[in-house]
């Protein structure tokens, strides 16, 4: 052997060594013997619902659900990538929103014949189910339902003078009790009328547009091509808002918040009144006492914008049966009633509405009942037109409330153009 | 006439062996195949994929379809990228200018050994240390107007009387976007500044004061000089990163308020990640690959004929 070959083989096992990754990661194979575990994947937004529903499944069950959280912001995103490359988890729960985007890209398998099998299939939330089917299959089932309301603060009421017991009923009347407590507490800068996200787009389709449905308008057609919010219906709404956050009814930092702590200062006894994911009524202090109500238009009605997330199998999974056993134990009795009503969350199916801890709260009873009259919006480019920082309608609705309303016509006009993409 | 004495280099390499031959190349391309693996790997075949996704529309899952140049034409058709562009080129001539003036200052506060300046240079280097995801982060809560400590002291020492819209109005949003680059950025630009300045032998300064220049004179004939291929360096490095900005914008500013601050590679981001537009952020991509190259062609260019 010459001198040399030592190194040349260095050299060949280097570039071995290096090449092994690619080599092994091209021929991976699922392995489906015995108890697995299944990947799956949620937003920050619904970690609570999510994890309880894991922790539960994985003592009473020899399959196991491996959970990670993603900030609400990089959710769709991270997504995108992991799907770009192939590598989605088995499981991932989606915003309701963004499912219809999900199904056209063949995100999601279809489960049309698992759903068939239910015998609860037409008991799951219809608004839910809606946007999880295209072209008569489905791809999705409820996984959290989360919905706005108007959250009250009853000390702060009480100490304000306004009777504690009576929530808003319009939202003119949202606007005059907030406006009262500004003026008898809010002096020293620490008590705040209201509060709502004014730089977050997704908090602003979640607030303020329950409002028109309350008044019986709407906010797009129904097939989510074209955009109403220039219409008086949403441009009253706009109004009631703007001449809040001039009267300084508002908190301070309103315009500026993007959406990561627009849930934050209720807890801390700072608001009044003001819309909040009913998600959060369980994550509230236990010795706060808070009034729940639904959202109002400016003259009456009731109406909730039915958010939270639907949940599906990846089309790139190779444990379909495992997924989907999970996914149908979700929806069991067991863990809609022990898991979801126990802690105070919207249950995913309606027959199960009358359950024992449901009925002990008649805030959660009323959560419940809005189920059938709230409405979720469909549109195919709903995240890129409504929830994207960069997109058409964060710049509508801050024009409507801190800028120049006449610019709402023109870029209402830009919204639906991005709706049409 | 004399015969020539053959050369015997040649004449005896064409007679070698060619198997040896043939050993010594194999030998050295296996010293370079380590080098070579992981530059195809990590860059050569990205980016023929991403110059081949930009030809093409390119779904998140399932086949792409050709669709050349469409992705490439409609960018014209997009305001948002044009006025990331506009928004980029004017961050990246003030960031450039404030970050070289202010890191020139450092280098020169802490270029003479004396007590004490070793603190000094650990001090203006260390936010370099963080993270700049993190520094964007660290910003954000200290001029948070409402757990921020920043707006209670500067209020406590009188120098404002209500809390200030850091991230509030456009201009204040690239304002407090410049301070935190600065604070991040200026120690690790002063290093490298610090390590021309410390190369100027100390002889020349010494007889250009035996001449009587003054420390003006000194600074702008001796010591901008001889700085110049350090400058060059970091005027690269500052141009380059100020162009491919995304961090401090995404985090800090989410390109708000009214879109006022988004960087371009936010635009490709938006691109391929909100509006699941692979190929028309793949085009974005090789456009602004292009231009930076040819940017930094002229650079060079430039900086070497003015030495």
């Amino acid at each position: 052997m010459s001198p040399r070959s030592p190194r040349r083989l260095v050299g060949a096992a280097l570039l071995g060594v290096l090449t092994l990754p690619i080599m092994v990661a091209c021929g991976e194979e699922p392995n489906q013997i015995g108890p697995v575990t299944v990947t799956m994947w949620t937003r920050a937004a619904t970690q609570a619902q999510s994890e309880r529903l894991v922790q539960a499944y994985n003592k009473s069950h020899k399959n196991q659900v491996k959970l990670t959280v993603i900030p609400t912001d990089n959710y769709q995103p991270r997504i995108a990538a992991a799907a770009g490359a192939k590598q989605l988890p088995d499981i991932f729960a989606s915003d309701v929103i963004f499912v219809p985007n999900y199904t056209s890209q063949g995100l999601f398998m279809d489960i049309t014949d698992r759903v068939a099998a239910l015998p609860y299939k037409d008991k799951l939330a219809p608004s839910h189910m809606k946007l999880g089917t295209a072209q008569n299959k489905s791809y999705t089932v409820p996984h959290t339902l989360d919905l706005s309301v108007w959250f009250w603060n009853k000390d702060l009421y009480r100490k304000a003078g306004l009777d504690p017991e009576k929530g808003p009923s319009t939202l003119k009347e949202f606007a005059e009790q907030a406006t009262t407590v500004q003026q008898k507490l809010g002096k020293d800068g620490k008590v705040h009328g209201t509060f709502f996200g004014g730089n977050c787009g997704g908090c602003y389709v979640f607030t303020f547009w329950p409002s028109v449905w309350a008044a019986g308008a709407q906010v797009m057609n129904a097939e989510g091509t074209a955009s109403l919010n220039d219409q008086p219906a949403m441009t009253d709404v706009f109004k009631i808002y703007r001449d809040l956050y001039e009267n300084k009814a508002t908190g301070p930092t309103a315009k500026e918040e993007q959406g990561p702590t627009w849930t934050g200062f209720f807890p801390k006894g700072e608001i009044a009144v003001m819309p909040m994911p009913s998600t959060t009524l369980g994550l509230m202090p236990p010795d706060m006492k808070i009034g729940v109500a639904p959202i109002a238009g400016p003259d009456g009605g009731e109406s909730t914008f039915v958010g939270g997330d639907s949940v599906g199998i990846s089309a790139t999974t190779a444990q379909p049966d495992a997924a989907w056993e999970f996914l149908s134990w979700t929806l069991s009795d067991e863990a809609q009633v022990e898991v979801m009503a126990k802690n105070k969350d919207v249950l995913a199916r309606t027959d199960l509405s009358g359950n024992k801890y449901s009925a002990e709260d008649p805030r959660v009873v009323l959560i419940n009942s809005l189920v059938a009259k709230g409405q979720t919006p469909y549109a195919l480019r709903f995240g890129q037109t409504f929830n994207d920082p960069q997109g058409p309608w964060l710049r509508l609705a801050r024009e409507a409330v801190f800028g120049d309303a006449a610019k709402v016509a023109p870029l209402n006009a830009e919204i639906t153009k991005s709706l049409q993409q | 006439m004399t015969p020539t004495p053959t050369r015997p280099g040649p004449v005896a390499r064409r007679g070698a062996p060619p198997a040896r031959w043939r050993a010594r190349h194999l030998q050295g391309w296996l010293y370079a195949a380590p080098t070579a693996v992981i530059v195809g790997v990590l860059f050569v075949v990205p980016l023929v994929l991403v110059v081949w996704m930009s030809l093409n529309r390119w779904p998140l899952l399932g086949p792409a379809q050709l669709n050349a140049p469409d992705n490439y034409t409609k960018i014209a058709d997009n305001p948002l990228f044009l006025d990331a562009v506009a928004f980029t080129l004017k961050y990246t001539a003030i960031i450039t200018i404030l970050l070289s003036v202010v890191a020139l200052g450092l280098a020169l506060l802490v270029q003479e050994r004396r007590p004490g300046v070793a603190f000094f240079r650990t001090a203006f280097f260390l936010p370099g240390a963080v993270g700049f995801a993190a520094a964007a982060l660290l910003f954000y809560g200290m001029l948070n107007n409402d757990f921020g400590p920043i707006d209670p002291l500067l209020q406590a020492i009188g120098i404002t009387d209500e809390p200030v819209k850091w991230i509030g109005t456009p201009d204040m949003a690239l304002f407090s976007t410049i301070a935190l680059v600065l604070w991040r950025f200026a120690g690790f630009n002063m290093l490298i500044l610090l390590t021309g300045l410390q190369s100027i032998p100390v002889e020349v300064y010494e007889a250009a004061r035996t001449d009587g220049a003054s420390r003006l004179q000194i600074f702008r004939s001796i010591t901008l000089p001889l700085l110049r291929p350090t400058l060059a360096l970091m005027l690269i490095l500052s141009v380059t990163g100020s162009l491919l900005a995304f961090d401090q914008f995404f985090i800090f500013t989410n390109g708000g308020p009214d879109n006022s601050t988004v960087s371009m590679v936010m635009v490709v981001y938006r691109d391929a990640f909100f509006r699941f537009d692979l190929g028309g952020a793949a085009a974005l991509s090789v456009v602004m690959l292009v231009a930076l190259v040819a940017l930094n062609i002229v650079q060079m260019r430039v900086l070497r004929r003015s030495r």
